[in-house]
């Protein structure tokens, strides 16, 4: 099972991304997700979680995902030291940030067995959407990771579950996330990606 | 159609696929999203119903009712204190024998408000007369929502049927499901036919009727009679139709995995079996003879089904989402009632657990397997007596399941002071160190 944990704050689409990576990720003949936000009362702006799984299997544990392969942070003012304790080993944390990687385990700790990778979801989706709407630069970042998920995937569930008038917009913010995944900067910004 | 929905949005396909000509509903979480989906489908084209918004939840099961009698199939959801504000109507739905379809999504109740999900509304009101099922996943849920209405409107039936989906667990949960067509719809349920009990002015009869003592025994009867005898018949003759139709396959009044040669058997209802159908396969992998029981049916209760499922079983756990203060789990009170019915004296433990959406984890359902194991060692080697070690009732996240020192000592174990429980050959009965070690004994958390 793959498992992954999104931190963001009311209002900038952290369960959306869940729900459209579950989606993706279940496109595939014999494969099964689950999303959900944490559940209770939202607001705007608040810190809030949610949750996506994948496996091959029919999913049956629907509690929280305490440790979890990708770790997602929409927001990096949500990052705090401590991150480590819920990343499985060799698992990744994704982090909405304009600084380097490099700067953000100086200032939030190293770990062995995980790490950190910088994006600067604002940039990108300001650029391409006009507005700072960081979620789906994620999809396009984690189907850059491992061989989970496909960039037509996400696309198909974008355009799935998407109003119609953000397809074109979040497939070319898909589009450009994996191209920073390849290429490892930002704007050729050192260290971005580890 | 493959679709990835929350439970609530599944539930609204199903219900839009059954062609319910009136909604009456009023919103209250974690329902909402199931009549705000309906209501958008009204408004769209997509479902030809009447939408009444009422004013509150006794409203909308009063208008449902009403419109059954003019013969139109109905359907309302609720959830919570809107199902208690609801049940002066549930008794004139059942007694009136109108076949109104019911959401409920599964959530506390106040005080202290809290608007999460466990199932102590819709089990405290299951003298009401209504059918109630409990759905494990969103695909369920969406399916049962048409096999209810066809459960319901056969002749033999005509009784309302509340579907129960674990409020968040569920309702606010994001899954695969395939939506039948509408044709699959059409040749699962047939148009109701509500000819002997509404309003026609060529077939006159006489409705919403009293009854005083000289008669009215004869209709709790035949209510009895026909929840007991019919709606499990009917049932099974609707689910056939429906695998016929779809593929999908569903078992009846409960579902027995592993049972057959369990030693420990853990029943339970709702989307826990879900988490228990994998602790099961985990446990029987590792050479314990574990069982699931899951109650699809509440009423009318399968105690014939459950007994014999049952049968065999050395040690058995009820684990729910309830308790009524100062007695035990309803859920248990009615599983015990059916295993004496049987004959059956194997010692039966309650789990109470996920009250106010608090969280079932897996390493609980382990450790009720392995609270179990012990109980049925100790019966093994000491007798029936042994067996009341264990509390009666467990509040899990409160009390501790720690099985010991009673376990240890029957099997002349070393006990382990790291939590590990009960010593290597003891509980597993083969020597496997390594089951001990998933014997995590939780500690007592109160929070």
């Amino acid at each position: 099972m793959i498992e992954i944990l999104w931190h963001g704050r009311g209002g900038q689409g952290a369960f959306t991304a869940a729900r459209l990576l579950g989606a993706a990720s279940s496109l595939r003949e014999g494969r099964y997700a689950l999303a959900f936000p944490s559940f209770g009362p939202e607001r705007r702006g608040a810190p809030m979680r949610a949750f996506t799984k994948v496996s091959d299997a029919p999913i049956g544990d629907r509690s929280a995902v305490t440790r979890a392969d990708y770790v997602v942070y929409l927001d990096e003012t949500l990052l705090s030291s401590g991150w480590q304790a819920e990343v499985k080993p060799g698992g990744c944390v994704l982090v909405n940030s304009a600084r380097s990687a490099v700067d953000l385990t100086a200032a939030f700790g190293d770990s062995a067995d995980a790490h950190i990778i910088a994006i600067d979801a604002n940039g990108i989706s300001e650029a391409l959407l006009g507005r700072p709407i960081p979620n789906t630069v994620f999809l396009g970042a984690i189907s850059a990771l491992g061989n989970t998920l496909s960039a037509d995937e996400v696309k198909q569930a974008i355009r799935q579950y998407m109003p119609a008038k953000l397809h074109e917009k979040n497939e070319r913010i898909v589009d450009e996330a994996r191209r920073v995944m390849r290429e490892g900067s930002v704007d050729g910004k050192e260290g971005t990606l580890r | 159609m493959k679709r990835f929905l929350s439970g609530d949005e599944a539930f609204a396909e199903g219900v839009r696929l059954a062609r319910p000509q009136v909604i009456s509903a009023y919103p209250i979480t974690p329902q909402t999203v199931v009549v705000e989906r309906l209501s958008e489908m009204v408004e769209s084209g997509q479902l030809a119903a009447e939408y009444i918004h009422v004013e509150s939840e006794h409203s909308a099961l009063s208008a449902a009712m009403g419109a059954a009698a003019t013969g139109a199939r109905t359907f309302t959801a609720t959830s919570s204190q809107g199902l208690l504000y609801m049940a002066e109507v549930l008794t004139y739905a059942a007694g009136g024998r109108f076949p109104i379809v019911m959401m409920n999504a599964n959530r506390a109740t106040a005080l202290p408000w809290n608007i999460y999900g466990d199932q102590r509304d819709s089990l405290a009101l299951l003298d009401h007369g209504w059918i109630q099922a409990y759905a494990e996943n969103n695909q369920e849920a969406l399916d049962l929502a048409l096999m209810a209405y066809a459960v319901a409107e056969d002749m033999r039936v005509r009784m309302p049927f509340m579907v129960n989906l674990d409020g968040f667990a569920l309702t606010h949960t994001y899954e695969n499901v395939d939506i039948p067509e509408p044709s699959e719809a059409d040749a699962i349920l047939p148009p109701y036919d509500a000819a002997g009990n509404c309003f026609d002015f060529d077939h006159p009869v006489n409705m919403g009727y009293s009854a005083g003592p000289e008669f009215n025994r004869y209709y709790k009867y035949w209510a009895h009679r026909d929840m007991a005898e019919a709606v499990p018949q009917v049932v099974s003759v609707v689910e056939r139709r429906f695998e016929e139709v779809t593929g999908r396959r569903y078992p009846g009044m409960i579902e027995a995995i592993d049972c057959d040669d369990a030693e420990v058997v853990l029943v339970t209802l709702g989307s826990v079996a879900g988490l228990a159908r994998g602790v099961v396969s985990h446990l029987r992998a590792s050479g314990v003879r574990a069982g699931l029981l899951k109650i699809r049916y509440m009423r009318p209760f399968p105690a014939r089904q459950i007994a014999r499922a049952l049968h065999g079983a050395e040690a058995v756990a009820v684990l729910e989402k309830d308790i009524s203060f100062g007695a035990e789990g309803t859920v248990f009170t009615n599983v015990n009632s059916a295993l004496q019915q049987a004959g059956i004296t194997a010692p039966t433990y309650n789990f109470i657990g996920g009250l106010g959406g608090d969280n079932i984890s897996e390493d609980h359902v382990v450790s009720i397997f392995r609270a179990l194991q012990c109980v049925a060692a100790q019966v093994r080697e000491q007798g029936r007596a042994a067996a009341t070690e264990l509390p009666r009732v467990t509040f899990l996240g409160v009390d501790s399941l720690d099985p010991e020192p009673g376990c240890g000592r029957v099997l002349g174990g070393e006990l382990r002071d790291n939590g590990a429980g009960c010593a290597a050959p003891s509980c597993d009965g083969d020597g496997d160190s390594s089951k001990a070690q998933v014997f995590s004994v939780r500690e007592t958390e109160v929070r």
